[in-house]
């Protein structure tokens, strides 16, 4: 009986202790992917972010006025001022009947020409 | 225990009978013997306790000596991040960015590279002094050859390398030269907004990284919570339009231009919470490559110089408003009282007179539209020193502003040692007292919102409440009809943009003079304006130094010529930006209290 049980005893350590061997591998290139998968994200982030600043560098408003100005032959663009809004009785719809309930629609219409700011 | 004491019979008949013979008592051999066995039993037990006691102080100190081991590893050891959920530090290092209010980078960071040289490792020390001379202006190849080949053996060449430069000194192929990371910081926008972003430069350097501190403006009142790695991916949000703070900019430069002004600001504030939707200050600099302080000459000549939070003017007439408000409120006046304006005043050796005759006498509100100094003058008298000081006083004007700049504690307002009457009737109309173009905003914005205090604050996370009132609604309304009466047939009818009813007040103040008094051909312009007046929303101050209009025979130098202009240009320009829809018929309260006035 005794002897019974040091038998198993002893097995049951040896599985374990291959089983604990097995989980230490594993964890290990776990960490390992980790590490490497934070690293790609570290990288794609610090892309991310030079891509925003290009993005902002690109968009900023002497750069665009410039452009206005070279532009300006073709696409006539001039900044937004009073004179650019106008009432919504204004706005001739032509009569069609298919055309929305003119009281609903958004006010602003005029608004969307003509800015350069 | 039974195997270890030898268990010896108490009473053993080998001593018991040979006693009984002997008429001794047994008993007495019993005891004797138990005595024994208890003294034996005792030993023993003393024995195995001192034995655990050890086991268990041994135990203890393993204990200890484990945790001081782990302690002491952790004390000696660099710190690690645990890998499995932390953020890698490439993430981490990051100094936050600063937005404007509709989220569009002002600030931001950029990875690039510093350069050093190993001294030890450099091949052909001459051949690499010229290469690098020649792809910097700034080197000499003398100096780098002689520090090459002298006893350093580490040195900086460069702290920002753009990737181009990097890719040239990659080609040198020199082993001692050695890049190291960097971030830096990048204003996207350039000089816009510069003085408001302040700039940032390297702090502590080491080969594989450093760290960035704010030195001037907003990066450094905020360079705590900037550099804080828990908020890196929370930006900054700053209550500047970027598109708004460009138009203005766009029009101040031009107008200065025009103008041949030394220099400009401008003031964009809405009225209700204090927050500074545009700040600008012109001659302005780039932040991208910050200029140095400079040592010699007056701070204020300085591009670095905010104009518009730093520098304490005269601002002459634009007070007036204050002076009559405080009247109304006290109920010296109403605004239809006649006031005496003939002149001059003369009052201890100094004259007060108006710039142009206007009559034996003026209702109140015509002081205000036609800017007379004796009208003003001669209703600050009525209010005395006293009052007089504690109400500019409740409006701020005694200690610098609460902007969240660090450059505004240096806008330290100059009030007069000595308050008596002369200064109250010259500080009246806006001389004898130097404030920042900030705290006239601050005034201006509390006439619009009806007559409560704001704070000025460039920092959307900061939800203003309105401060205590300082004046009525009523006195508000009137002081907002009279302004709107300078635009429509006073001193700045330019400003009349359509669409956007504009009211306002203009001041000319003379420059002090090196030789005492006032320079009659050098001034100060500024025009304090409300828009929309029958619905207040922002506050604009527009100050120029030293502009004069040259379009016409004679140089015009009135903030009526100059200030207002550029005020108007800005006004047509931010308002459909802001979202103001404009207005093309007025029937409003404000113009009925004019007309009731011109009756």
């Amino acid at each position: 009986m005794r002897g019974l049980i040091y038998t198993i005893t002893f097995a049951s350590l040896v599985g374990l202790a291959f089983w604990a061997y097995q989980e230490n591998i594993k964890t290990k290139s776990a960490i390992a992917h980790t590490e490497k998968l934070q690293k790609e994200i570290g990288i794609a982030r610090a892309r991310l972010s030079m891509l925003r600043a290009e993005w902002a560098y690109l968009n900023r408003p002497d750069r665009l006025t410039e452009l206005v100005d070279l532009n300006f032959a073709r696409l006539q663009l001039v900044p937004l001022r009073a004179s650019n809004f106008s009432e919504i009785n204004e706005i001739n719809f032509l009569g069609d009947p298919d055309l929305p309930d003119v009281v609903s629609l958004p006010v602003r219409l005029t608004l969307k020409a003509n800015s350069r700011d | 225990m039974t195997d270890t004491i030898k268990r010896i019979a108490v009473r053993p008949l080998s001593r018991i009978l040979p006693a009984r013979i002997r008429g001794e008592d047994p008993d007495k051999i019993e005891k004797e013997n138990l005595k024994i066995r208890h003294e034996q039993m005792r030993d023993f037990e003393r024995v195995r306790s001192n034995i655990r006691l050890l086991l268990i102080i041994v135990m203890f100190a393993c204990i200890y000596i484990a945790i001081a081991a782990r302690l002491a590893v952790l004390a000696s050891s660099q710190p690690a991040e645990p890998v499995a959920q932390a953020n890698n530090s490439l993430i981490f290092a990051q100094r936050a960015d600063i937005v404007d209010r509709k989220g569009r980078i002002l600030a931001t960071n950029l990875e690039t590279y510093a350069l050093y040289v190993e001294t030890r490792h450099l091949v052909d020390p001459l051949n690499t002094a010229h290469k690098l001379a020649n792809l910097f202006d700034d080197l000499s190849a003398k100096d780098l050859y002689s520090e090459f080949t002298g006893k350093r053996k580490f040195l900086w060449i460069k702290k920002k390398l753009s990737p181009e430069q990097m890719q040239a000194v990659h080609d040198i192929g020199d082993p001692g030269l050695r890049f190291g990371p960097r971030q830096t910081r990048l204003y996207p926008n350039g000089a816009l907004a510069s003085h408001i972003l302040g700039g940032a430069s390297f702090g502590k350097e080491g080969v594989h990284s450093a760290e960035i501190v704010g030195v001037a403006g907003i990066e450094k009142t905020f360079d705590q919570q900037l550099r804080n790695p828990t908020r890196s991916k929370k930006p900054l949000k700053l209550t500047i339009d970027l598109s708004v703070q460009a138009a203005v900019e766009h029009v101040l430069e031009g107008g200065m231009q025009l103008l041949n002004a030394k220099g400009a600001v401008a003031i964009l504030m809405e009225v209700d919470t204090g927050q500074i939707v545009s700040l600008a200050s012109l001659p302005d600099f780039d932040p991208n490559h910050r200029p140095r302080v400079p040592v010699r000459g007056a701070a204020a000549e300085s591009p670095l110089f905010n104009k518009a939070i730093q520098g304490v003017y005269d601002l002459g007439s634009t007070f007036k408003i204050f002076t009559v408000a405080q009247a109304l409120e006290l109920g010296l006046i109403d605004p239809k009282t006649k006031i005496n304006t003939t002149g001059p005043i003369k009052i201890g050796g100094y004259k007060i007179n108006d710039y142009r005759n206007n009559g034996p006498e003026l209702p109140v509100w015509e002081v205000i539209t036609k800017s007379s100094n004796l009208g003003t003058a001669r209703i600050a008298k009525l209010i005395g020193p006293e009052k007089q000081r504690e109400f500019l006083s409740s409006l701020g004007f005694a200690r610098p502003t609460s902007i969240e700049l660090i450059e505004a504690k240096g806008g330290k307002p100059l009030l007069p040692k000595r308050w008596k009457e002369l200064e109250t009737m010259t500080i009246s109309y806006g001389h004898g007292i130097s404030i920042t173009p900030l705290h006239l905003a601050t005034g201006y914005a509390m006439l619009a919102n009806g007559g409560r205090l704001v704070k000025p604050t460039i920092i959307e996370e900061v939800k203003l409440e309105l401060g205590p009132r300082v004046i009525s609604k009523e006195v508000a309304h009137n002081s907002l009809a009279m302004l709107r009466g300078v635009v429509m047939g006073g001193t700045a009818s330019i400003a009349d943009v359509s669409g956007y009813f504009v009211g306002g007040k203009t001041g000319t103040a003379d420059k002090p003079s090196a030789q005492g008094g006032y320079d009659k051909e050098k001034n100060i312009t500024s025009f304090a304006s409300i828009f929309p007046i029958d619905n207040p929303k922002y506050v604009l101050v527009v100050a120029l130094d030293e502009a004069q209009d040259t379009s016409g025979p004679e140089p015009k130098r009135t903030a009526g010529w100059t200030a207002v202009p550029v005020s108007a240009e800005i006004i047509a320009r931010v308002a459909p930006l802001l979202g103001l829809r404009p207005k093309f018929n007025n029937n409003s309260t404000l113009s009925l209290t004019l007309s009731n006035w011109h009756e």
